[in-house]
């Protein structure tokens, strides 16, 4: 065990600061995930047909392509698309986009494909007297869909953006080929210089299995607290 | 977006996707049996099995793919009395790691999908071919998969492109996968998008062809 001392002799500090990110990481690309899924969403479930386009080629494609891929196109080309714009504004230097932000939003926009399809199945399994009653009600579109529908989807949704942590928990691994210093590079790092690469990755599966039983619990907690009233 | 580089990579990038179809094929392959034979283990009698079938899904659910290979293709080369037994053969090289991870992976997933399948299965149905006098092993295979496999197919299906989509981690352990060439074309030619364009359709072309297999077994399997 002195593998996992705290300080300078193990590699518990840096294990326990490598967790922390991975969460961050996760928490991060989920919140995006969560922006865009609510955009891509409201395209899917209009009545336009040129956004029901847009929302289906994004749900498809990042869900159909390896997360891996997705990740090396934000990788090598992040920086690219970030001086691209920069150069319209009239600055041409170089820009590095920081590791942390490309894997966020790699991994965020991969996570948000996947809440898209669960906002708009929630929103969709929700009974249609209550559209109508607002409706007539008199509520405008905007107040009744914040108010009404949005509050009652979150509820249905649960379950299902449960899983979408999961996965995107897991797919946080992928982002250690970028170099940023998660649990999975971290553990890298610990298996090339101790040569013990079966205890570091076992430890690293065993930290993850505690982050999904922990937020798994939570959910459920969750769950229960929402749905209260039924 | 660059045609002619597009078409000049193209015949690289489809040659890489054979060895993803290989290992898709081969790991799903695998994944059945694997996953079949724990399925059993949860619908069984004995508290011991139940157990052990539960802690192998929970565990390679609950971590990454990639986590998995690591330690498949890293860790076990550590031990001595693996290095030294016939195991060797396969876990030195890359492919079979992959493979086995994959298998592990996948056949963790398919046996949820299979157990639940089996427990949908209306007791009625059973109790039908008992008082018929099938035997066991007849109701097994005649009655019970046929029914469980009608059940699990969309979730399968699922499952197969989730499969697909997680060969692209064979790339980490040196294998030039679809992916893992891509990777290569864009870090030796600084093209990201371009090769993402058509690496990625060829993905999901594939994404495409399995949709549809499943959707037409659905079909042809369509009892109701």
């Amino acid at each position: 065990m002195g593998l996992l001392a705290y300080g300078d002799t193990g590699w518990g500090d840096e294990l326990f600061f490598a967790t922390l990110m991975t969460i961050a990481v996760a928490l991060a690309a989920m919140f995006i995930g969560f922006f865009l899924a609510a955009i891509f969403a409201s395209f899917k479930l209009s009545k336009n047909k040129i956004l029901n386009l847009i929302g289906g080629f994004y749900t498809t494609v990042f869900r159909g392509v390896p997360e891996l891929l997705v990740i090396y196109l934000f990788f090598f080309g992040g920086s690219g698309a970030v001086m691209y714009v920069a150069r319209i504004f009239g600055y041409d230097g170089y820009i590095e986009v920081n590791a942390f932000l490309t894997g966020a939003f790699s991994i965020g926009i991969i996570s948000g494909a996947y809440s898209t399809e669960v906002f708009r199945g929630a929103v969709q399994s929700i009974d249609k007297g209550q559209f109508e009653a607002s409706e007539v009600l008199g509520f405008k579109k905007k107040i009744y869909y914040y108010k009404i529908i949005i509050p009652q989807m979150l509820r249905l949704a649960l379950p299902n953006i449960s899983n979408v942590w999961q996965i995107t928990l897991k797919d946080t691994s992928l982002i250690s080929v970028t170099g940023l210093v998660e649990i999975m590079r971290q553990s890298y790092i610990a298996a090339g210089s101790t040569r013990d690469p079966l205890f570091f990755y076992s430890f690293a599966a065993v930290l993850y299995l505690l982050l999904t039983f922990l937020s798994l619990k939570m959910f459920n907690r969750l769950e229960k607290n929402y749905s209260k009233g039924y | 977006m660059d045609l002619d580089f597009a078409i000049e990579h193209l015949p690289r990038l489809l040659k890489a996707a054979k060895l993803t179809i290989e290992l898709t094929l081969l790991s799903l392959f695998f994944g059945i049996f694997v996953g079949v034979f724990f399925a059993i283990l949860r619908t069984g009698n004995s508290k011991v099995l139940y157990y052990i079938s539960y802690y192998y899904s929970y565990i390679f659910r609950g971590t990454p793919l990639l986590v998995q290979i690591f330690i498949i293709y890293f860790g076990l080369a550590q031990l001595e009395w693996i290095r030294e037994s016939f195991l060797w053969v396969f876990l030195k090289e890359p492919y079979s790691c992959a493979i086995l991870a994959f298998t592990l992976n996948t056949g963790a997933y398919s046996s949820e999908i299979f157990r639940s399948a089996f427990e949908t299965i209306n007791k009625g149905i059973i109790e039908a071919a008992e008082g018929l006098g099938l035997s066991k092993l007849n109701t097994f295979f005649k009655i019970k998969l046929p029914i469980a496999i009608r059940q699990s197919l969309p979730a399968y299906g699922n499952e197969m492109i989730l499969m697909l989509k997680g060969t692209s981690l064979a790339s980490t352990v040196t294998l030039l996968d679809l992916t893992g060439v891509a990777k290569h074309i864009i870090s030796t030619t600084f093209r990201p998008v371009e090769v993402f364009i058509v690496a990625g359709s060829i993905y999901l072309l594939m994404t495409f062809v399995i949709h549809n297999v499943i959707k037409l077994l659905e079909k042809k399997y369509n009892y109701t």
